[in-house]
């Protein structure tokens, strides 16, 4: 009888935390805002999917990394590593995969794909793992040497996969059904951006779910929140780090088979070149902010693809302008994550 | 006495580390004489150059511990601005004078505006910021084409005395010709010493002293009455300015310049070796490092080629030893540094007395 009573006004006591609305609303009005300046409806259309599309890929590589950075204050340089990684092991999947990937039909062409991304995240999971325990671990707590570190890192690994597949690229091509466009009315729409769309907003979905609804994502919000008082209640937020860190290195492979399959092509140096697009997405996401990065991601998506079609000097430069567009509007990133 | 002021008060402090020293700057002036050929002649006066380009970086990095991407941009700063000059220009000594102040100008500016915005964040986010800005400054450079000659770069004249064509006289010297190319040479080994023992005095100053209390704990530096801002500021300058004198060096050794050869990032990448493996925060740690890193990326290949051949039939191994995987072994070795010995090659050697 007395519990209900004694919990109301403690609830009442603990305010709801307003949602920050604004930066959702980023998107859709950058969308709309590039309408008119396009001139016509379906390339808009073709543009706007084609922007989502490299924005999730971007948000799935670009998540781990926010996320051990809100964590542990560990900023991965040799993430770009584990891009290039995942994507050379889908080219050995899908090389030895031809029937399935030239037959024309759309479920064993999703077979082959799914076994490539499976293993290319099981593959750069473990890699992570190595990684962590041998690069990273040493160096908690000491920026300076984690910079240099996990550059090095990235550069023996980056040597080592030419080891393994030589340094040329290597062509990472479409399975048959998923190539081609799709037509709606007179906008034409790539069938594996639609593809890369769907699995960007399940990982998205799935990281949200994880964060919002179990234990485990519970303690890895408080523990960005505050890593001290997590370790005081009596859980291993190294372990948590280290499992975060396999997730995330995975996730950056995922989004390497993704982006190898996207350009169709591989070569070594794919990942460094990604490495400067993440650290502008979770700047202007807020450091550790899974949802700051989405929106980060989409919006450097969309934007590297309007200014490319409408000025394509200006794109070069587009991704610097929007963040330092976001920074001077938020100089903590879209959502800033609070910290002691 | 004077040998002491010379070294700033800091003197090699180790035996070994003195003969090698000696050893280099006996090789490098004997360069011409020793080892006759042009890629000899490249190999010393590209040392020389970066001797200077990771001095630089190790005030900033070794002496005042800020990390940042953006040396090799003011390193192109310099190289473009004497390439622009002397293509627009009358090739001559006025010429390199007004890009070289132009190109200090510039860095001083930019350098400025990156460290006042940037230089109260922690370390990484800096790291980002100037990687960032790094990347579209290099994009520029590379768009600008009627200015920079985009990718193509800027082929151009030097002044008379230092072009190969100029002849001091016609009876070569010891049987080496002595060409403008020499001439060139020494002069840049001699800028080089005199702007390293510059920077031995910068870093041993009381500034210097300032810088390293900074580098070991900026929080209680500010408590002592340090503005540490202001010193990280003038240290981003600082190290800004000789990081483009650096690249007046490397445009008028040249004779061009383009994005690859003074802004792209995978010079970045060799300069924190460089400065790594040789040892942080010791000024000769960048002697010993950049010419450990020459021979190695000019040398080592020849090795690895006999080594690739002898293990002909070993799959893995032969890949291993491949002459073009020679980055890989520096790589391993610079992530030993940073664990095994901090403080790189130098360190090692002045702990051992």
């Amino acid at each position: 009888m007395t519990s209900p009573t004694a919990t109301a006004p403690a609830q009442e006591a603990l305010p709801r935390v307003r949602t920050d609305l604004v930066p959702l609303l980023l998107v859709p009005v950058l969308a709309l805002a590039a309408l008119p300046l396009t001139g016509s409806f379906s390339t808009w259309v073709t543009l706007t999917f084609a922007g989502l599309a490299m924005g999730m890929i971007i948000f799935i590589i670009a998540s781990g990394l926010t996320l051990v950075f809100g964590l542990m204050d560990v900023l991965n340089f040799g993430h770009g590593l584990f891009i290039t990684l995942g994507a050379f092991m889908a080219t050995s999947v899908i090389s030895r995969m031809g029937a399935w990937v030239e037959s024309p039909s759309l479920g064993r062409n999703l077979v082959a794909v799914g076994l490539a991304m499976a293993l290319a995240m099981v593959g750069v999971g473990a890699v992570g793992f190595v990684f962590e325990r041998l690069i990273i671990r040493p160096v908690y707590g000491q920026p300076l040497k984690q910079i240099m570190i996990t550059m090095g890192g990235m550069i023996v690994g980056i040597e080592l996969v030419k080891v393994i597949w030589g340094a040329q690229s290597v062509p990472l091509p479409l399975p048959t059904a998923l190539g081609g466009s799709l037509l709606f009315g007179d906008a034409a729409v790539e069938k594996y951006r639609l593809i890369a769309t769907v699995v960007g907003l399940a990982v998205f979905g799935i990281m949200l779910w994880v964060l919002s609804r179990t234990k485990v994502g519970l303690l890895i919000r408080a523990g960005v929140q505050d890593r001290e008082m997590v370790e005081s209640l009596g859980y291993r937020i190294g372990l948590l780090f280290f499992g975060v860190f396999i997730a995330g290195s995975a996730l950056a492979g995922l989004g390497g088979v993704m982006w190898g399959m996207y350009q169709q092509s591989v070569t070594p140096e794919m990942g460094g070149a990604i490495n400067i697009l993440l650290f502008i997405v979770i700047i202007i996401g807020g450091l550790g902010s899974v949802g700051g990065c989405f929106i980060g991601a989409l919006l450097v998506g969309l934007v590297a693809n309007y200014t490319g079609f409408l000025a394509p000097k200006v794109a070069l430069f587009s991704n610097i302008l929007l963040m330092v567009i976001v920074l001077l509007w938020r100089p903590q990133g879209l959502y800033p994550v609070v910290k002691r | 006495m004077i040998l002491r002021q010379l070294f700033s008060g800091d003197p090699p402090r180790s035996r070994v580390l003195l003969v090698l020293l000696i050893a280099i700057l006996a090789g490098l002036l004997l360069a011409p004489f020793l080892f006759p050929g042009a890629k000899a002649l490249n190999v010393a006066a590209k040392i020389c150059i970066f001797i200077v380009l990771v001095a630089s970086f190790d005030l900033l990095l070794g002496y005042t511990g800020i990390f940042s991407f953006a040396h090799t941009m003011f390193f192109g700063i310099g190289a473009y601005g004497v390439a622009i000059a002397l293509s627009r220009m009358e090739p001559g000594w006025k010429a390199v004078a007004a890009g070289t102040a132009a190109a200090l100008a510039v860095s001083v500016v930019l350098s400025l505006l990156i460290g006042l915005f940037s230089l109260r964040v922690k370390a990484m986010f800096y790291a980002m910021i100037t990687l960032a800005v790094a990347t579209a400054f290099q994009t520029l450079a590379s768009q600008l084409s009627e200015f920079t000659g985009g990718d193509d770069g800027l082929t151009f004249q030097v002044p008379r005395l230092v072009s190969p064509g100029f002849s001091l006289s016609d009876h070569p010297f010891l049987g080496v010709a002595l060409d403008g190319r020499l001439i060139g040479y020494y002069l840049l080994a001699a800028v080089t010493v005199a702007l390293f023992l510059v920077m031995l005095r910068i870093v041993n100053s009381p500034f210097g002293r300032v810088l390293q209390a900074i580098r070991e704990n900026a929080f209680r530096a500010e408590a002592i009455g340090y503005r540490t801002v202001v010193y990280r500021t003038i240290s981003n300058v600082l190290s800004a300015l000789f990081a483009t004198l650096a690249g007046v060096l490397l445009a008028l050794w040249l004779r061009y310049n383009g994005p690859d050869t003074s802004l792209s990032f995978e010079i970045m990448i060799d300069i924190l070796l460089m400065v790594v493996i040789g040892g942080m925060g010791t000024l000769y740690g960048s002697v010993l490092g950049v010419t450990l890193f020459m021979i190695v990326q000019n040398y080592l290949q020849d090795l690895m080629k006999v080594g690739s051949e002898a293990l002909k039939n070993v799959p893995l191994l032969r890949d291993l030893v491949h002459p073009d995987r020679w980055l890989m072994w520096l790589g391993l070795l610079f992530v030993l540094s940073i664990y095994r010995f901090p403080t790189g090659i130098v360190g090692k050697l002045r702990n051992r007395i």
